[in-house]
């Protein structure tokens, strides 16, 4: 009975698998780093970003916290739910989008308005500079 | 001491019905795969979790809520940053380290990075130790875990110093957003929380495998439930975890 319970208890993989997938987490972090330092722009600066934090993500998910060997019933419970996160991002995306323009609107228009009265100016020089844009 | 073990030694009937209640073998054996084995889980008028015994279906549980507040606060963060009409300030440049006058961008970040990651190696191989019963060679792992976070929380320190130094506060800094501060010591200050409270569950539970307690099935002094190497691997899982969340920060708040 205990042998058996022994054998079912976890998850038993060899060494070098987790091995592997450190070195690669490794490379794939200094990958991003590199991207800082070499200072790249745009969209090929996101693209890489976000990629190498995906890949990261995964390995760290799958391997190191097993959830490659777990049955769907208790991945897709956990996977699943956060899928909602991206909707969320997607709304407060155009929110904030819709924030700014407003913003940029309003500021714009209070410091034109502002020009002959200099008592209205902010008390912090970096939101009145700011604003001009 | 000794009164602890006879504390452990006997089992009060509310513990019995706890552990009949949540069994501590696995049902894997003879189950179907793939999509009917998902379906039939689920439908099946029991345990839903097969692969999983209470603890890491638990601890999944807890993850999946930390993941929801960890994302609140990235996602107020791109709110701030993507409505402010302020520039945002550089992180490449606010996160540099001039060493012998040379200015390396995200130095430390890097290095965090790096240590952070080597802890999670750690942890892996300490959890396939633990089921294998070396005892020597888990408390080995737990500890350079504990110790690599350790010097994690501390660079943070560092970092967090140097920053306030430079006169960043929640409402305002010198560089550009205002909500720059805000952002930066509420998401790496509550990450730099969970690595603390890591660093403390791994020097306990290093203790707890170190004396034996998970091969003796000794009761915990707070749960009085059985040692178990299963407890390793739920400390894992956390552990992992907190570095998971550090790839998110890394990629989306010092890289982006």
């Amino acid at each position: 009975m205990a042998s058996q319970t022994a054998h079912q208890e976890g998850q038993q993989h060899p060494i070098k698998l987790y091995l592997w997938v450190w070195g690669w987490l490794f490379v794939l972090s200094t990958c991003s780093y590199l991207v800082d330092y070499f200072g790249l722009q745009g969209m090929l600066r996101w693209t890489l970003i976000l990629l190498f934090m995906v890949v990261k993500a995964g390995l760290i998910v799958a391997v190191f916290m097993h959830m490659a060997w777990e049955r769907l019933a208790l991945v897709y419970a956990i996977l699943i739910p956060p899928g909602a996160v991206l909707l969320f991002v997607t709304i407060m995306a155009f929110e904030s989008d819709y924030t700014h323009v407003t913003r940029s609107t309003f500021f714009a228009a209070a410091e034109s308005s502002a020009h002959g009265a200099p008592a209205h100016t902010e008390p912090a020089a970096a939101h009145s500079s700011a604003a001009e844009n | 001491m000794d009164a602890i073990y006879k504390h452990a030694a006997r089992t009060t009937s509310a513990e019995k019905v706890i552990e009949s209640a949540l069994p501590q073998t696995l049902e894997v054996h003879a189950q179907p795969g793939g999509w009917q084995g998902f379906a039939a889980d689920w439908a099946s008028d029991q345990r839903a979790f097969k692969s999983a015994l209470w603890g890491k279906a638990m601890i999944w549980i807890f993850l999946l809520s930390d993941t929801f507040i960890f994302s609140c606060f990235l996602l107020s963060y791109m709110t701030v940053r993507m409505s402010t009409t302020v520039p945002w300030p550089n992180p490449s440049k606010v996160f540099s380290l001039t060493i012998n006058g040379v200015e390396t961008p995200l130095l430390l970040i890097a290095i965090m990075t790096m240590i952070l990651i080597s802890s999670s190696g750690t942890m892996a191989m300490a959890v396939n130790f633990g089921y294998r019963r070396d005892r020597k060679t888990t408390t080995y792992l737990i500890l350079a875990t504990a110790a690599f976070g350790a010097s994690f929380v501390g660079m943070q320190a560092f970092e967090w110093t140097k920053l306030i130094l430079e006169g960043v506060r929640p409402w305002g800094n010198p560089w550009g957003a205002p909500q720059f501060g805000a952002c930066f010591f509420m998401i790496t200050g509550f990450h730099g929380t969970h690595v603390s409270i890591g660093v403390i569950f791994l020097l306990n539970i290093a203790r707890k495998v170190w004396r034996g307690d998970l091969d003796r099935q000794q009761r915990g002094f707070f749960t009085s439930r059985k040692g178990n190497y299963e407890i390793v691997e739920t400390l894992g899982l956390y552990w992992h975890f907190v570095d998971l969340v550090w790839v998110f920060i890394f990629a989306l708040f010092y890289l982006w």
